[in-house]
């Protein structure tokens, strides 16, 4: 059985945030509606953010949606409202990640919500909470990283403030808003008690930066600098980080600089017999690291290194993962298929459960596709909401 | 004010080392569960030894306390068979264990799932590898840098003539803890419902895979691989002007936007000759200009009107100017411990619960500091 069978998520939310929740959840086996306006649906269907379509939507849309199923209402439309909240009464969660306002004017807040299902989880996505002088700005993933002094983190310094090239604030919001959910959940089973869960991504990005933010904090609030070469943690001794060879990149973790030297034939590296050096002079390090390890070749550095433990790898671009073998016995691709027969390879959830992995190959709904189903499946807009058997 | 969170009285047992599996922990008890980390006697976690700039609290590093609050310690030599034995009570008593121990460890001890689930047929068993537990790579170090390289990330940050950039945060060990939270809470659900145990496993490379998931979809359809922009790259799929940009004084973010509308809103008449159509095929050119224009004036200038225009801008903020910001401020993101008389100012569990902020400001507990009381809890009590 399913982790989460016959759990219902009803989903109001759009692009990535609340989605990549809500996929997890649907991976997990959780039924997810995704709620859309009618004629344009999620935004992110729309959204001119991929040079890659499927059907002629964004790669990014399936990729975000598969296994969901899309119910479409227009949300000022008393008679869809009241269908929704027919849903909302046999629903276990709904989730938004509208801004702060939206639901309240729409009537769907959770003191509402609240009264139509007591037992509901009601979670929430903001960029900034409900309150402070930003909280009225969109929650974009770039912004947030601008603002949280997370782009200070990667590349050398020499260059500007870096984001990271992947949606990392949506997505580690997502995790924050499903584990409140599920916890809720958990909690709900025992002591059938609904819950408000609410997560915002500015407070989701500082919890990712805990760990060099408490060192900020404490350290009389030293702002980070990143190394002048080869920045791979800019609180981390030198080796950390990538260097070049002669014939592409390998990346060096925590290592006695001492060992390396001897490894690796490097004579100007000797002298740096002190640990406490490894930081304060990692700059001057990574350089005569960097100048010797330009003149051999990727493979026989990481032969020698992986020999003494030392913790290497050589550093690979998607084209060089996808032939390993390594990567191949993962079956970590799945091919999901929409209505329309078309199909699209995309990624299974990491998680396996009781020694499978978690697969299922529905692809992402056309907008409004499952309206019929469901309003029979919950008997909505009938007089009388019978529930099921 | 605990007893009121969803986890409370659930018991887990971690014998997990370093970030990923003890960030999992963390969650599980600032959510209200009884934490208990099972140590070798004497050194304990080896995390306890692994500092990052050289920051100590006391024998443990600042890292180990940031990671460990709010937890009790149990020490115990999994080699010694009194002591195994003790443990197995423990594990008869828990609702869930973790785990981060390369593959075949837990064989060797004897506590991998087959026998730890014939001691406690309901228990979930959290398990967290590097790469896996079969394939060429199962032995290798699962260390956070490594994996990033190894699994493309390092060519999404960055700008095209960069080289390599990784991320400078433990992005796989961190993911993957949040990932194995899920797994366990979802099987606590079924647990509640059904009254079975589950075991639940993750690797740092499925996490960072999984990470990808949009890139790696657009790159399985089109069998390209992800193009970083040479200029103010902010994610390889995006066109411009999506990045970070120098001002007069300054960095100033944009994310998604009209090009048109940008034009019109910072009075770019070079960049009025490009369509919103041309911001995939010229980006650089682009952006190219949005470098040389945006340097004209300060970040406030820009913002007053892009935001004006309702645009996706914002200000690049260090954490200096970011907490002296009223938006920082209002969320009450710190909380303060006090381990061993020592004051640590640390960040606060991001989940609100019933409107309710999660404090949890119990300091790490010291190798072995609950044995006693974790005894009278679980095992005499037991008999």
């Amino acid at each position: 059985m399913n982790l989460l069978e016959d759990i219902i998520i009803v989903d109001f939310s759009q692009f990535l945030s609340g989605p990549s929740a809500a996929l997890r959840l649907a991976d997990m086996g959780a039924q997810v509606i995704k709620i859309e306006k009618p004629g344009t649906g999620d935004i992110c269907r729309q959204l001119y953010v991929s040079d890659v379509m499927i059907e002629g939507e964004s790669t990014i849309f399936h990729a975000i949606n598969r296994n969901k199923k899309s119910y479409a209402a227009d949300l000022k439309d008393p008679d869809d409202l009241e269908k929704i909240k027919q849903l909302l009464s046999k629903a276990d969660v709904m989730m938004h990640n509208f801004r702060p306002g939206v639901m309240e004017r729409i009537g769907l807040d959770y003191e509402t919500v609240k009264e139509i299902n007591p037992q509901i989880i009601y979670a929430e996505v903001s960029g900034y909470g409900t309150e402070g002088p930003w909280k009225d700005l969109p929650g974009q993933d770039l912004l947030l990283q601008a603002v949280s002094g997370l782009a200070w983190l990667s590349n050398n310094s020499d260059e500007d403030p870096t984001p990271m090239g992947v949606a990392v604030v949506d997505i580690m919001a997502g995790t924050h808003i499903a584990q409140g959910i599920l916890a809720s959940l958990y909690k709900r089973a025992i002591s059938n008690e609904g819950a408000l869960v609410q997560v915002s991504m500015f407070e989701s990005i500082l919890d990712f930066q805990f760990e060099v933010l408490t060192c900020y904090y404490n350290d009389g609030n030293r702002l980070p600098i990143r190394s002048e070469v080869n920045s791979g943690h800019a609180y981390i001794a030198a080796p950390y980080g990538i260097y070049k060879t002669k014939d592409g990149y390998i990346a060096l973790a925590m290592s006695n600089i001492v060992l390396l030297a001897e490894l690796l034939h490097c004579e100007p590296l000797k002298i740096f017999t002190d640990s406490n050096d490894w930081f304060v002079k990692r700059d001057a390090i990574k350089k005569i690291l960097g100048d010797h390890l330009a003149t051999g070749l990727a493979a026989s550095w990481l032969t020698v290194l992986e020999k003494a433990d030392v913790w290497c790898a050589p550093v690979m671009d998607y084209d060089t993962l996808v032939q390993q073998e390594g990567y191949r016995l993962l079956n970590m691709e799945i091919v999901v298929k929409t209505t329309n027969g078309l199909s699209v390879t995309t990624t299974r959830c990491p998680i396996r459960v009781d020694g499978k992995t978690l697969v299922s190959c529905k692809g992402a709904p056309m907008l409004g596709e499952h309206n019929a189903e469901i309003d029979y499946q919950f008997g909505l807009g009938r007089e009388v909401v019978r529930r099921e058997a | 004010m605990k007893s009121t969170l969803p986890l409370d009285g659930l018991v887990v047992l971690e014998f997990s080392q370093y970030l990923s599996g003890p960030s999992a922990g963390l969650r599980l008890a600032d959510l209200g569960a009884r934490v208990i980390k099972i140590e070798r006697p004497g050194l304990g976690d080896a995390g306890r030894k692994l500092s990052i700039k050289d920051l100590w609290v006391d024998d443990n590093s600042l890292l180990f306390h940031t990671v460990n609050r709010n937890k009790e310690s149990f020490a115990a030599d999994l080699k010694k068979e009194d002591d195994l034995e003790t443990i197995k009570k423990l594990i008869a008593r828990a609702d869930v264990m973790i785990h981060n121990f390369r593959p075949g460890v837990m064989q060797k001890i004897g506590l991998d799932y087959t026998v730890v689930r014939k001691i406690n047929e309901k228990i979930i068993y959290g398990e967290i590898s590097g790469y896996g537990k079969d394939g060429p790579w199962k032995d290798k170090p699962g260390q956070d840098l490594l994996l990033q390289s190894m699994t493309g990330l390092a060519y999404t940050t960055g700008n095209a003539n960069n080289g390599p950039v990784p991320f400078g945060i433990a992005i796989a060990d961190i993911l993957c803890g949040a990932q194995l939270v899920q797994g366990i809470l979802a099987a606590l659900v079924r647990k509640q419902k059904k009254g079975v145990g589950a075991l639940v496993e993750i690797s740092l490379l499925e996490t960072l895979l999984d990470f990808q998931f949009e890139l790696l979809t657009t790159y399985y359809s089109s069998n390209r691989q992800p193009e970083r922009s040479y200029i103010s790259n902010g994610h390889p799929l995006l066109s411009a002007p999506y990045g970070i940009y120098a001002t007069a004084d300054g960095h100033l973010a944009l994310a998604m936007m009209d090009i048109t509308a940008l034009a019109k809103a910072i009075s770019c008449k070079a960049l009025a000759a490009f369509s919103t159509g041309q911001a995939f095929t010229k980006r650089d050119a682009i952006k190219d200009i949005l470098v040389k224009h945006l340097l004209k004036h300060t970040t406030r200038h820009w913002l007053n009107s892009l935001q004006q225009q309702g645009l996706w801008a914002m200000e690049v903020l260090d954490w200096e100017k970011m907490m002296q910001h009223e938006a920082y401020k209002k969320l009450d993101m710190e909380q303060t411990i006090y381990a061993n008389g020592k004051r640590i100012i640390t960040t606060r569990c991001p989940v609100r619960i019933n409107g309710e902020k999660l404090f949890a400001a119990v300091p790490a507990p010291q190798v072995g500091e609950h044995n006693e009381k974790i005894y009278n809890d679980f095992v005499s009590a037991g008999k």
